[in-house]
């Protein structure tokens, strides 16, 4: 199975990446663009079959690993 | 006091560190790579700075996972002593033996300079060689300074003066409450972000940061 973490900076948590992002898209004329928040996404291929049991595992990970709690949430998709 | 000095890939400040500790201590320091887990006989861990295993997920996340950081938890537990500077502070974050995180600096810059750092109390192990309200000068170095957590952390930080140093000229980062440096609860603990041990001889330029390792040395 395969299995997609998204980590974010959490609301509230100044993301100065996302922000620079934002302004560089303002100055090349996407005006529209309010507020930007950046991001990682991390693809992990599972020796798992129950899909129940690889978003647990993943979330397990995330906890541990792939996010910082006091900083980040994070969310898990199961994709295949 | 004896002192052992930890080592990870990407580590790049240790040198520096050793030559503090030879010449506040008058021992030579162990040096201890990340596969290690034996820490017997050591009273001080220090974890030094640069980019232990090239930053690579978040700064010291990758470090905070080593078998050699499971023994400074213990050591810590044990009551040991641990200071941590820099990547060091940042990997003691992520293990958890210091709360909050260092985030990315608040202007996106890397910052290569002198700053200003506020000694917050000089009873504990590391500070008792500083004045109260001491200000002196610390070089910082880092991408990922920016020190936050949540608001009753931080107020519980203060309020049980667990903040060890301030930004005092300054805040570049962005730090919360331009905190620079903080406690553990049993104060034994210390992470921050500047190099008191690049300011320990006059040959590099000024000896502020001596008495952090003198305080040490007489604990």
């Amino acid at each position: 199975m395969k299995a997609v973490v998204t980590v974010m900076l959490k609301a509230g948590v100044l993301d100065p990446q996302g922000k620079a992002i934002g302004h560089a898209l303002n100055n090349l004329g996407f005006a529209q663009v309010g507020e930007v928040r950046a991001g990682k996404i991390i693809e992990l291929e599972l020796a798992e079959t129950d899909p129940a049991a690889a978003k647990a595992a993943a979330e397990e990970m995330a906890k541990k690993l792939l996010a910082n709690m006091v900083i980040e949430s994070f969310k898990v998709e199961i994709t295949a | 006091m004896r002192a052992g000095i930890l080592l990870f890939p990407g580590i790049n400040r240790e040198r520096d560190m050793v030559l503090a500790v030879r010449q506040s201590f008058g021992t030579e320091p162990r040096i201890v790579w990340h596969k290690e887990t034996d820490l017997t006989g050591l009273d001080l861990v220090i974890i030094p700075g640069g980019f232990s295993f090239g930053d690579y997920l978040r700064c010291g996340a990758m470090a905070a996972q080593s078998p050699v950081m499971r023994a400074v938890r213990d050591h810590a537990e044990r009551g040991g002593y641990v200071l941590g500077v820099c990547n060091g502070f940042q990997i003691l974050t992520e293990t958890g033996l210091l709360p909050g995180a260092l985030l990315r600096n608040a202007g996106l810059r890397f910052l290569s300079m002198d700053t200003m750092l506020k000694v917050e109390r000089n009873d504990t192990v590391f500070t008792a060689k500083y004045g109260k309200g001491e200000v002196f000068r610390a070089p910082m170095a880092h991408g990922d300074g920016n020190y936050t957590a949540d608001e009753a952390t931080l107020d519980r930080l203060e309020g049980e003066g667990l903040v060890a140093f301030r930004y005092h000229d300054e805040n570049r980062n962005g730090s919360a409450r331009a905190i620079a440096g903080v406690y553990s609860p049993n104060l034994r603990v210390l992470g921050l972000m500047p190099h008191p041990e690049d300011l320990v001889d006059p040959l590099m330029g000024g000896t502020d940061g001596k008495p952090l390792f003198d305080s040490l040395a007489a604990a």
